[in-house]
């Protein structure tokens, strides 16, 4: 089985949807479980496949087969410590993603159809290695996203939709382009990933244009000022469980490409550039906190604060780099950038499934309009508050750690920007703390004075991710045992 | 025999863990049985390891536990490891003693509290993080308790939450810690990057093997102090402390007097070898410290609430401690950390005591002839004051003396005549709470008839403590319960004696807890005072701090000069607000600007609110409402508007120009314009179309170029 754990993986989902689109319309039941009983077993072999899996640096359960043998396409997967994090996250937030859609009661079939289409491509972009493959998986997560958002979303979903379709497509042009230079300028033409980066001497000419090509297409994902501005109106129109898989897995592909495909085929490149990663980290960790403190509106501010967040990950990435001449220095920095991807995909995964629980209740996310929750829902406030704080690194939790080391590993590189990004911890406090304010404390709003209090089934889609937050911060070793080996490998590369 | 040490914070943490998750079904008995029952233990395991410390030889009294690697990448090493010796064994012993009895008071204070159970898990939690503040190996472990005892502090403040302003000074508290925390942050990392180590033991061998330039010294000392001026209140980021008294009277007590605020004390005497590498720096600290103690003891003079006197007293006491170590005098800081702790907390659970007996009044001018009817309160508040006026044999009197006399003999001049004109100050402040709360007679009832100095007008964040609980003016004022008054009678035994273990050898003392800490300040023990103008200590000279034979004259001189000092200062209060009750309303009235600015704290938080706070949420609009909708979003808008337009042309250009076989294509792009235009679920179909032409398109391209 070990041999095909990966492709079982991807498309244990997409197995589930001829089931639900042959079970009857009206049957929503039999439909979300389907959709629960499939992802469920795709987070079981995840966390096996975890458990199983040891940090060597090199790539592993790789399955290898000849796809369009005439232009060399092949069907190439395999993880190592960069990817790992991810496939355990995204069949864990797709999971808890089924549980938090119970409520969708419209076009059922075809919702949880195009989540399970949207988890397969997402989990076979974290697989891929064939940059051909790669590019099917990252298309085919488009499209589901997209429709996602445009058919189950809020008042403005189509607006909403098409932001976010444009400023991607705009993307996978670039990243398309890059793609076809890469095969016809390598030699043998390939789109193999590893292969690539043997061959990284061929890419040298062209290198810093298909680096900015490609960090476009990835910008756009993570978002990266200024790509930004379509996240929160897609955050904003879509339904919960389509905006935690969103913040939760979607825009750590764009991070994820960088390290996959920008550091080991363009090392040259990424060096030259790397001061400017660490400038947009910068301002997105900035600008993006104080845009979050503008904000009214509860989804919106978490989606503002997830710009603010993913700036430490461009952040870490830019001072390895920029560090790499001492490789046992800069993977700090890189261990924090990926410690980051996982840990803002846990927390704002929480964030955004507790705004959906009030929207549910109150079906409006106003922050001014509500008021002494606390005194009606004590254990959703307790879930918030726990959220919250990992979100503002409370040491102690695990968004502490990703933060700390970024910042750690960019201090020796990069003085001036850590000092102004280390600032963002003070704005976070501030924006948060300012909600839960207005929202959770002071006298309860005698309109909500018979809110009812988080049910069982939105705890179970929370309580997981809350043990992660506390667990990681507490121990964070074994996670960091899980990528450190890879993260040296891909410094090693991008030193070259 | 050390692998107990972990014990110690886990028995709080398991207390809170139990109390939080559960404590809601156990009822009252249970809750504060699990909750001081851990606190017990761990100063009972404490006390052990005092005693196994003192059993070692001076100079080996270390005791190290790992517990388990925290974060080992390249060079960054951080384990979750304790670290006891002198200094942290008091600060242990300090920190789970007055929380131990600080908790027992809590079960008769926060009896009829409907989140009874909430309040002894967030109490617990603190005590947790506190104790791997104090006893972490290295300053990771040490930020983690830091940061951990100032969330419970945000947790505690706006305790009763239901009252916008308790939860509002709960949000100020933790964002100006975080304020500090910045510092702190880029300090541990300067100081990493520098010498390739985070733990206490870890960066002293490495500046034994490589001495680190004054000016980077200087830097990381300073980035520290920041952090050490948030959580310590002290100036400019002290404004939070006052605002924090909304809590409840035991958190006061604990966190805002006792322990939590004495953490940036703590830190710099635990990074001494540090600071005294950076003379530039330590003077920051006296200065910052001294300047704090005296602005803080001048708004005390005016307050009319009775916790808001003891929270600026809290900040001006912090003051003095900064004074010590900033001038070298780190066990003479840590000592008087230490018997502030007894004595502060006293007073505010006294004060509490009051506040409990009167049914919930706070404003002093509404008290009066308390004592009648609360004697243990008032004989302990009483002693307590005379404490922290600083009269011998009482607990304050050694520590501030020994602080001020430090101060002194290693040349610092002026700013041992501010310290002394602060102690003036601290005395006249208290004599004058203890008068208009105790003595005379009650005026609850002339409820309505106000003094001409009015509540400052704005905020009053903290007029009544809690408004869950039935607060009637008229409620007969009457002595506090047993689990209140034992804590005090407790407090009021260590303020009297606490002091006793450091007599100085000016007074014939052994100075017992100088010379137990001795040999963790070891390598400070030469101050290099230079020779700094600016304070005006020019004839200051290198003076080796504890020898300073020929000057017992000399100290006790100076003894006496404060002593007498404080007795009048006293003998004025009691003049003014016993004897000519007058006096006070006509100086009030002659220096009003001034009256009004001290009754105001020099609208320093007015200032803060319109400068800063207003201008960041200007700044904030425009980025977000300016820069995001108003360009970036204009733009995409305008390139998807042309996009559709580009769309329609070429759509049009492909139905009447080319025809027939490049259709597809054409219609495509008109299909994509329109799916553009009007994204809905029945066009599904066309943008199928386009896409499977779009995977066409890519792989004749493809084609087209390997044909090539």
């Amino acid at each position: 089985m070990h041999s095909h754990l990966l492709t079982l993986l991807i498309f244990m989902p997409i197995l589930a949807v001829p089931l639900i689109l042959l079970l009857p319309r009206k049957s929503h039941g039999a439909i979300r479980i389907t959709a629960a009983v499939f992802t469920g077993i795709q987070l079981a072999l995840a966390i096996y496949l975890c458990a199983i899996f040891t940090d060597t640096g090199d790539f592993q359960f790789k399955e290898k087969y000849n796809w369009i043998e005439t232009f060399n396409i092949q069907y190439y997967l395999g993880i190592d410590g960069i990817s790992i994090l991810m496939v355990l996250l995204t069949p864990l937030i797709c999971f808890l993603a089924v549980f938090a859609s119970w409520g969708i009661n419209k076009g059922v079939k075809g919702y949880f159809s195009l989540m399970l289409l949207l988890n397969t491509g997402m989990m076979g972009v974290f697989c891929a290695l064939d940059f051909f493959l790669f590019y099917v998986f990252w298309e085919i997560t488009l499209l589901p996203m997209y429709f996602l958002i445009g058919i189950w979303g809020g008042p403005r979903k189509e607006y909403a939709a098409i932001k976010f379709f444009l400023y991607t497509l705009v993307g996978s042009v670039l990243m398309l382009l890059v793609m076809l230079a890469f095969y016809f300028k390598s030699d043998p033409h390939t789109f193999d990933l590893t292969e690539l980066a043997n061959q990284y001497k061929n890419f040298t000419s062209f290198g810093i244009i298909a680096f900015i090509g490609l960090y476009i297409a990835f910008a756009v994902k993570v978002p990266a000022f200024p790509f930004h501005t379509w996240l929160p109106d897609a955050h904003t129109e879509a339904p919960t469980a389509i905006s935690v898989i969103l913040a939760g897995i979607l825009l750590k592909m764009g991070v994820y490409g960088i390290l996959r495909i920008c550091l080991p085929i363009l090392p040259e490149a990424t060096r030259s550039l790397a001061i400017y990663l660490v400038i947009i980290g910068v301002i997105n960790i900035i600008y993006g906190a104080l845009c979050t403190m503008a904000q009214k509106d509860m989804k919106r501010l978490i989606a503002y604060s997830s710009i603010s967040h993913m700036g430490f990950c461009l952040l870490g990435i830019g001072v390895a780099v920029s560090g790499v001449a001492v490789v046992k220095d800069a993977v700090i920095g890189l261990n924090g950038a990926v410690l980051q991807m996982f840990n803002h995909g846990c927390i704002s995964g929480m964030l955004f499934l507790l705004a959906g629980v009030i929207y549910d209740r109150a079906h409006h996310r106003d922050i001014d309009g509500f008021g002494g929750l606390a005194n009606r829902m004590p254990l959703y406030t307790a879930m918030m508050t726990l959220a919250i704080f990992a979100s503002m690194g409370l040491p102690g939790l695990s968004g502490f750690v990703g933060e700390f080391l970024v910042f750690l590993g960019a201090f020796k590189v990069n003085m001036p920007a850590t000092v102004i990004a280390v600032f963002g911890v003070v704005l976070t406090a501030g924006y948060f703390l300012w909600m839960f304010r207005r929202m959770f404390l002071g006298p309860l709003n005698p309109k909500y004075a018979n809110l009812t209090e988080i049910n069982g089934r939105e705890m179970f889609t929370l309580v997981p991710l809350g043990l992660i937050v506390i667990f990681v911060g507490i121990y964070p070793m074994p996670v960091i045992n899980m990528v450190n080996n890879s993260l040296v490998r891909l410094l090693e590369l991008v030193a070259r | 025999m050390t692998n107990y040490l972990w014990l110690i914070p886990l028995l709080p943490a398991l207390g809170a863990i139990i109390n939080l998750m559960i404590g809601r079904f156990l009822g009252k008995r249970t809750v504060s049985l699990l909750a001081c029952g851990g606190i017990l233990g761990s100063f009972v395991l404490s006390a052990v390891t005092f005693f196994q410390l003192i059993k070692l030889p001076a100079d080996a009294r270390v005791i190290h536990n790992v517990v388990y690697q925290w974060l080992n990448i390249g060079k960054l090493n951080a384990e979750v490891a304790f670290l006891v010796d002198p200094l942290s064994i008091i600060m242990l012993l300090v920190v789970t003693g007055v929380s131990f009895l600080i908790h027992v008071y809590s079960v008769g204070y926060m009896a009829d509290d409907k989140r009874y159970a909430r309040y002894f898990g967030f109490l617990n939690l603190f005590v947790f993080a506190m104790i791997l503040l104090v006893a972490a190996d290295n300053l990771l472990l040490m930020f983690i308790g830091w940061e951990g005892v100032g969330l419970c502090s945000y947790l505690l403040i706006g305790f009763w939450f239901e009252k916008k302003a308790n939860a509002t000074a709960g949000k100020k508290a933790f964002i100006v810690n975080r304020i500090g925390d910045f510092g702190f942050m880029l300090g541990i990392f300067l100081l990493f990057w520098s010498l390739d180590s985070v733990s206490f033991q870890g960066l002293q061998a490495a500046l034994a093997a490589h001495p680190l330039s004054t000016g980077l010294a200087t830097a990381i000392c300073l980035l520290l102090f920041v952090g050490a001026a948030g959580k310590s209140a002290q100036i400019p980021l002290y404004v939070w402390l006052p605002d924090a008294m909304a809590g409840p009277t035991p958190v006061s007590a604990l966190i805002h007097a006792a322990t939590m605020v004495t953490a940036g004390v703590y830190m710099i005497a635990r990074m001494n070898f540090l600071y005294v590498l950076s003379p530039t720096a330590m003077l920051v600290v006296a200065i910052v410290g001294v300047a704090t103690a005296f602005y803080a003891g001048t708004i005390a003079l005016v307050q009319n609430d009775i916790k808001k006197v003891l929270a600026y007293s809290t900040i001006s006491q912090l003051g003095y401690m900064f004074l010590g170590v900033g001038v070298g005098a780190f066990a003479a800081g840590i000592f008087h950390l230490m018997t502030h702790a007894f004595f502060k907390a006293l007073l505010f659970l006294g004060s509490g005591s009051v506040i409990h007996g009167t049914g919930g009044e706070q404003d002093m001018r509404k008290m009066g002839g308390v004592r009648k009817f609360m004697p243990i309160t008032f004989w302990t508040f009483l002693i307590a004051t005379v404490a922290i006026a600083g009269i011998p044999p009482f607990a304050g009197f050694f520590s501030k003396d020994e602080i001020l006399w430090k101060t002194f003999s290693s040349g610092h001049r002026v700013l041992w005549a501010v310290g002394l004109a602060g102690a003036v100050l601290t005395a006249f402040y208290m004599s004058r709470l203890v008068f208009m709360t105790f003595f005379g007679e009650n005026r609850a009832h002339h409820v309505d008839h106000h003094p001409p100095d009015q509540e400052p007008s704005g905020h009053d964040v903290c007029c009544d403590d809690d408004s869950t609980r039935d607060k009637s003016h008229h409620a007969h004022i009457h002595e506090s319960p047993k689990t209140m008054t034992i804590p005090l009678m407790v407090l009021a035994v260590l303020s009297i004696v606490g002091g006793l273990v450091g007599i100085p050898h000016a007074l014939k003392g052994a100075n017992h807890i100088e010379e137990f800490m001795a040999p963790v300040f070891a390598n400070s023990g030469i101050i290099h005072v230079e020779k700094h103008v600016s304070t005006g200590g020019h004839d200051a000279a290198v003076l080796p701090v504890g020898e300073h034979h020929g000057d017992t004259t000399l100290e006790l001189l100076l003894m006496v000069l404060s002593v007498g000092l404080v007795l009048i200062s006293i003998y004025g209060a009691y003049y003014c607000y016993i004897k000519k009750k007058d006096i006070p309303g006509r100086i009030a009235q002659k220096f009003s600007g001034l009256h009004k600015l001290l009754l105001n704290k020099y609208y320093i938080d007015e200032i803060y609110q319109q400068v800063l706070i207003k201008s960041l949420l200007a700044l904030n609009n425009i980025l977000a409402y300016k820069i995001d909708l108003g360009v970036i979003d204009k733009i995409v808008n305008g390139l998807g508007t042309s996009t559709i337009k580009v769309a329609k042309a070429s759509g049009w250009m492909d139905k009447n120009v080319v025809d027939g076989a490049v259709n597809g294509t054409g219609q495509t792009v008109l299909a994509f314009g329109q799916v553009v235009r009007q994204p809905q679920s029945g066009r599904l179909k066309d943008y199928l179309t386009w896409v499977v032409a779009g995977i066409i398109m890519l792989v004749g391209l493809i084609w087209f170029f390997v044909l090539k």
